[in-house]
């Protein structure tokens, strides 16, 4: 396995696992609170309704040309890394509160309890329907992550693997506790899917752009490290920024 | 219609999220890029100098 292969298994294996973390609390909460078997009917929907997305997007994907498909991916990259970098270093700098599983949990399983009795039948919709657009929504997020960090390096099984990985890992700690995943270090965990994201799509987008990085894909092992190091220096600036204004 | 605009809002939720600036300072500077590739120009250097700015930018206005 190359070092961009590696980078890009340890990406999605990160994505995809914070993805699942917080598809997990919620099929919990409606699975404990009201029907496991109408919960986990949802679960099978959504994985149905991914996989016909994947199936539809995926071979269009790979047919682009490699360069507009890099500068397609790489901006896309780009894009949602700097949405999960800049919530991302909120969090550290105390500026945004921290994503809270238990809290998430707490208040799935409450609206779950006020929404009134099961109807007659054997399937509980609202727990169908919760788990169904939990899993269905976070799910787009790891096919995205695995589509285009797969197709854009040919290496879809790779990114697949990674992605199931995670998959795997999450539900199997979430069957054992029966219980929200809170302590997964989220915000570090999505600190580091941003860097990931922003450095590739950043690298991605240039070459499909027509740029040249120095050193070729070697660039990436400056690219992430700087990334990096300019997101926890701007967590560092924010965090230190309230004291220096109220102290002028 | 309705229901066109609402996965029309879903999408743009999702790629673009709550900073559309930030998104559209990608797509500006990818193209710049692409100018100064096709002048012949070293272009490596700016979608980093440009990624620092909006990211620094962006947490500028949401702080």
């Amino acid at each position: 396995m190359t070092g961009t292969e590696l980078g890009l298994a340890i990406s999605v294996f990160l994505a995809c696992a914070v993805e699942a973390v917080e598809a997990l609390t919620i099929v919990l909460a409606v699975g404990v609170t009201r029907s496991w078997s109408s919960a986990l009917y949802g679960v099978g929907a959504a994985v149905l309704a991914l996989a016909a997305i994947v199936a539809a997007l995926g071979p269009a994907l790979t047919s682009l040309p490699i360069n507009t498909l890099r500068v397609a991916i790489g901006g896309l990259l780009l894009v949602f890394g700097l949405q999960w970098l800049r919530k991302a270093v909120l969090r550290a700098a105390g500026l945004k509160s921290l994503h809270d599983e238990d809290a998430t949990f707490a208040a799935e399983r409450e609206a779950a309890a006020a929404a009134g009795e099961r109807g007659g039948s054997d399937i509980d919709g609202y727990s169908f329907v919760i788990a169904f657009k939990g899993v269905l929504l976070e799910g787009l997020e790891v096919a995205f992550i695995v589509l285009t960090f797969g197709s854009e390096q040919h290496k879809v099984g790779i990114a697949a693997a990674a992605a199931g990985v995670a998959i795997a890992v999450v539900v199997l700690a979430g069957a054992a506790a029966r219980a929200p995943l809170a302590r997964v270090p989220e915000n570090a965990m999505k600190f580091g899917v941003g860097v990931m994201l922003t450095s590739f799509g950043m690298f991605w987008g240039a070459e499909g752009a027509g740029a040249h990085w120095p050193g070729g894909d070697g660039a990436l092992l400056v690219i992430i490290p700087s990334v990096l190091l300019v997101g926890l220096a701007l967590a560092r600036w924010l965090s230190s920024a309230p004291a220096a204004e109220a102290a002028a | 219609m309705n229901t066109v605009r609402r996965i029309a809002l879903g999408v743009w939720d999702f790629v673009v999220g709550d900073d559309w600036v930030s998104a559209a300072g990608v797509v500006v500077a990818l193209g710049a890029t692409a100018l100064l590739a096709g002048a012949g120009a070293t272009a490596w250097w700016l979608m980093p100098v440009a990624v620092a700015a909006l990211l620094g930018a962006s947490l500028y206005r949401a702080r």
